[in-house]
C-alpha cells in the first residue's frame, strides 16, 4: 500500500517535471518573436511620424517618408490576391471536390508540393522571362503581380483543398440524397463550411507575397520612383526592396529609417495575420459539426 | 402493386468485394419492406443502388435492372436529380446540414428551385407534423440543426425527406443510435407514413423488423436468402439460415 503511494507519487512528480520541461520549451519559441518585434520597435520607433507614413522619401531616401513604398506594397498585395485567389480556390475546389484519384491528379498534386519549394529568386528570374520579356509587360505591377500570384498560388491551392477536405463526406452524401448537384452542394453546403479555413490560407499566401524581394526584384520593383504609380503596367516601389536598398544601397543612411521601414512592413504583415486569426476563432466558435 | 423491381442485380466495388449478387426482388407499394440481415449483408447497398447513392462510392461494375416507378435507375438517360426527388434516404447515423432546422426542411425545395416563402414555410410545418417534431421545435426553426438531441435530430432528417414529397423512403437503420422512446415515435410515425409513401426500413434489430414488416426480405453475404409478406418470416421461415437469424443464433 505504502509502497504503491510512493510508486504514484514518484510518477506524479516525473510527470510535473516534464510538463514543466515542455513548457519551458513551449515559451522558449516565443522569444524569438518578442525579441525581434521589441528591437523593431525599440530602433524604428522613433522613425514613425506622420511625415514618414505619408510623405515621399527625399535627400536620396536618406529622409522624407515611404509613402510609395507602402502603397507599392498593398497594390502588389492586391494585385497578386486578384490572380492567385480565383485560381488558387477554383484549383482546390477541383482537385478536393471533382477529380478522381488518379495518376493525373497525383501528377498535379506533386507538381503544386514541388512549386512550393522552389526559391523566390527562381520565381523572380522565370517572372523576368515570361511576363516582363516575353509577354512584354516590362517591368511593371502586372508583371510582379502575376510573378508573385505563381509563388503563391500553392499555398492558397493546398490550404483551401485541405479546408475543403476537412468538411466530412457525410454533408456530401446528405446533399446529394436530397436531389443536390455536386456543384450545389459545393456552393450551398461544402464553401461556406471551409472558407474560414480557405481565406487563413488566402491571408498567409499574400502576407508571404507583401514580404516577399526577390520574385519583384526584376519584375516590378523601382529603386525610387518620385511619383505614385499610375497604372498597373507602371513600376512601384514596395517595402521590402525599399527596405533591402536603403540598408545596402545608400550610404550614409540613418538607421532609425531603416528600422521604421522594417516596423511598417512587419506592421503589415502582423495585421494580416491578426486578421487570418480573428477569421479562424470566429468561425470555429460558429461552426455547426 | 410493386413500385420497385430488382432483377438479376449484382454489384461489385473497385477493391474486388462483392456487393451484391444476382437479386431479384419486387417492393410493394404503400408497405414497410423490411431488409434484415447481418451487417455486410448488402441491405444499404442495394438501398443506395436505389437512388444511385452509390456513384459517391467505389463502385466498380453493376448488372442487372433496378426500376422505381417504371424508371430505369441506371439507364444514362436517367435524370439522377429527379430520381433521388423520388427516394428519399434516411442514414443511420442522423446528419443535419450544417443549417437552421427551417432550412435542413427547406434546402431540398430550395436546390430544386422552390423559392416561394409561404410554399416553404407551409411544407416546413406539415413535415414536422408528420415526423412527429413540430411540437418540440416549433419555436426555435432558426437554432441549427445540430442543437437538436439524436432522436429529433432523426425526426428532422425523415421530415427533410418528406419535404420532397418522394415516392419511396430509405432508411437505412435509422434507429440505431437512438433510445427506446425516440424508437418508438420513428416507428410510429412509419406506421403513418405507409399511408402515402413506400417505405424500405432496414432494422437495427430483429424485434424491429418483426414489428414493422408489411413485407420482409433476407439479405446474406450480398444474397437474398428469401423473402415473405407479413410476419412469414419471422414466424415461417423457409430457409433454415433465416430460422438461424431471426432466432438469434447469429448476426
Amino acid at each position: 500500500m505504502i509502497q504503491q503511494r510512493t510508486t504514484s507519487e514518484s510518477k506524479r512528480l516525473t510527470q510535473k517535471i516534464g510538463f514543466s520541461l515542455l513548457g519551458m520549451v513551449a515559451a522558449l519559441t516565443v522569444l524569438p518573436i518578442i525579441a525581434v518585434v521589441s528591437y523593431m520597435i525599440q530602433q524604428g520607433a522613433p522613425a514613425i511620424t506622420g511625415e514618414f507614413i505619408t510623405g515621399f522619401p527625399s535627400d536620396g531616401m536618406r529622409s522624407g517618408g515611404i509613402l510609395p513604398a507602402i502603397l507599392g506594397t498593398l497594390y502588389l498585395t492586391l494585385g497578386t490576391a486578384v490572380f492567385s485567389v480565383p485560381l488558387g480556390i477554383g484549383a482546390a475546389i477541383y482537385l478536393a471536390e471533382y477529380a478522381p484519384e488518379n495518376r493525373w491528379t497525383r501528377a498535379i498534386r506533386i507538381a503544386i508540393t514541388n512549386l512550393a519549394g522552389i526559391p523566390s529568386v527562381v520565381y523572380g528570374l522565370f517572372g523576368l522571362g515570361i511576363f516582363v520579356l516575353f509577354l512584354k509587360l516590362g517591368t511593371s505591377i502586372l508583371a510582379a503581380s502575376l510573378t508573385l500570384s505563381i509563388m503563391t498560388l500553392p499555398v492558397i491551392i493546398s490550404t483551401s483543398e485541405e479546408a475543403l477536405r476537412a468538411v466530412p463526406n457525410s454533408f456530401r452524401v446528405v446533399s446529394t440524397s436530397l436531389g443536390a448537384t455536386r456543384w450545389q452542394t459545393i456552393k450551398r453546403i461544402i464553401l461556406p463550411q471551409s472558407l474560414p479555413g480557405i481565406l487563413t490560407g488566402i491571408i498567409l499566401g499574400l502576407e508571404r507575397a507583401a514580404g516577399e524581394t526577390a520574385p519583384i526584384l526584376f519584375t516590378g520593383a523601382a529603386f525610387f520612383l518620385p511619383r505614385l504609380p499610375g497604372s498597373p503596367m507602371d513600376a512601384t516601389m514596395a517595402l521590402p526592396y525599399h527596405l533591402f536598398v536603403i540598408s545596402t544601397q545608400v550610404p550614409g543612411m540613418p538607421i532609425k529609417i531603416q528600422y521604421g521601414t522594417a516596423l511598417v512592413l512587419l506592421f503589415f504583415v502582423l495585421i494580416m495575420n491578426i486578421i487570418a486569426s480573428v477569421i479562424r476563432s470566429r468561425a470555429r466558435a460558429k461552426r455547426m459539426w | 402493386m410493386n413500385i420497385i423491381e430488382v432483377e438479376h442485380f449484382s454489384l461489385s466495388y473497385s477493391d474486388g468485394t462483392e456487393g451484391l449478387r444476382d437479386i431479384t426482388m419486387g417492393i410493394p407499394a404503400n408497405q414497410i419492406t423490411v431488409m434484415l440481415g447481418p451487417a455486410g449483408g448488402g441491405k444499404s447497398t442495394l438501398m443506395r443502388a436505389i437512388n444511385r447513392l452509390n456513384d459517391l462510392a467505389d463502385v466498380i461494375s453493376m448488372n442487372g435492372r433496378i426500376t422505381v416507378d417504371g424508371l430505369d435507375v441506371n439507364d444514362p438517360k436517367t435524370n439522377l436529380v429527379e430520381l433521388r426527388r423520388k427516394v428519399g434516404m434516411v442514414f443511420a447515423r442522423p446528419v443535419p446540414l450544417p443549417l437552421s432546422i427551417r432550412q435542413n426542411i427547406t434546402y431540398g425545395l430550395e436546390v430544386a428551385g422552390v423559392t416561394d416563402k409561404t410554399i416553404l414555410a407551409e411544407v416546413v410545418e406539415k413535415t414536422l407534423r408528420d415526423a412527429v417534431l413540430w411540437d418540440e421545435v416549433y419555436d426555435r426553426l432558426n437554432d441549427p440543426g445540430v442543437a437538436l438531441s439524436g432522436g429529433q435530430q432523426q425526426r428532422l432528417c425523415i421530415a427533410r425527406t418528406l419535404a420532397l414529397d418522394p415516392k419511396v423512403i430509405l432508411l437505412d437503420e435509422p434507429t440505431s443510435g437512438l433510445d427506446p422512446i425516440s424508437t418508438a415515435k420513428i416507428e410510429d410515425s412509419l406506421q403513418m407514413l405507409k399511408q402515402r409513401y413506400t417505405i424500405v426500413l432496414a432494422p437495427h434489430s430483429v424485434q424491429q423488423a418483426s414489428r414493422t414488416a408489411d413485407f420482409a426480405a433476407f439479405f446474406l453475404q450480398g444474397e437474398l436468402i428469401e423473402t415473405a409478406d407479413g410476419k412469414d418470416l419471422f414466424t415461417r421461415p423457409k430457409d433454415k439460415r433465416t430460422q438461424d437469424y431471426v432466432e438469434g443464433r447469429f448476426g
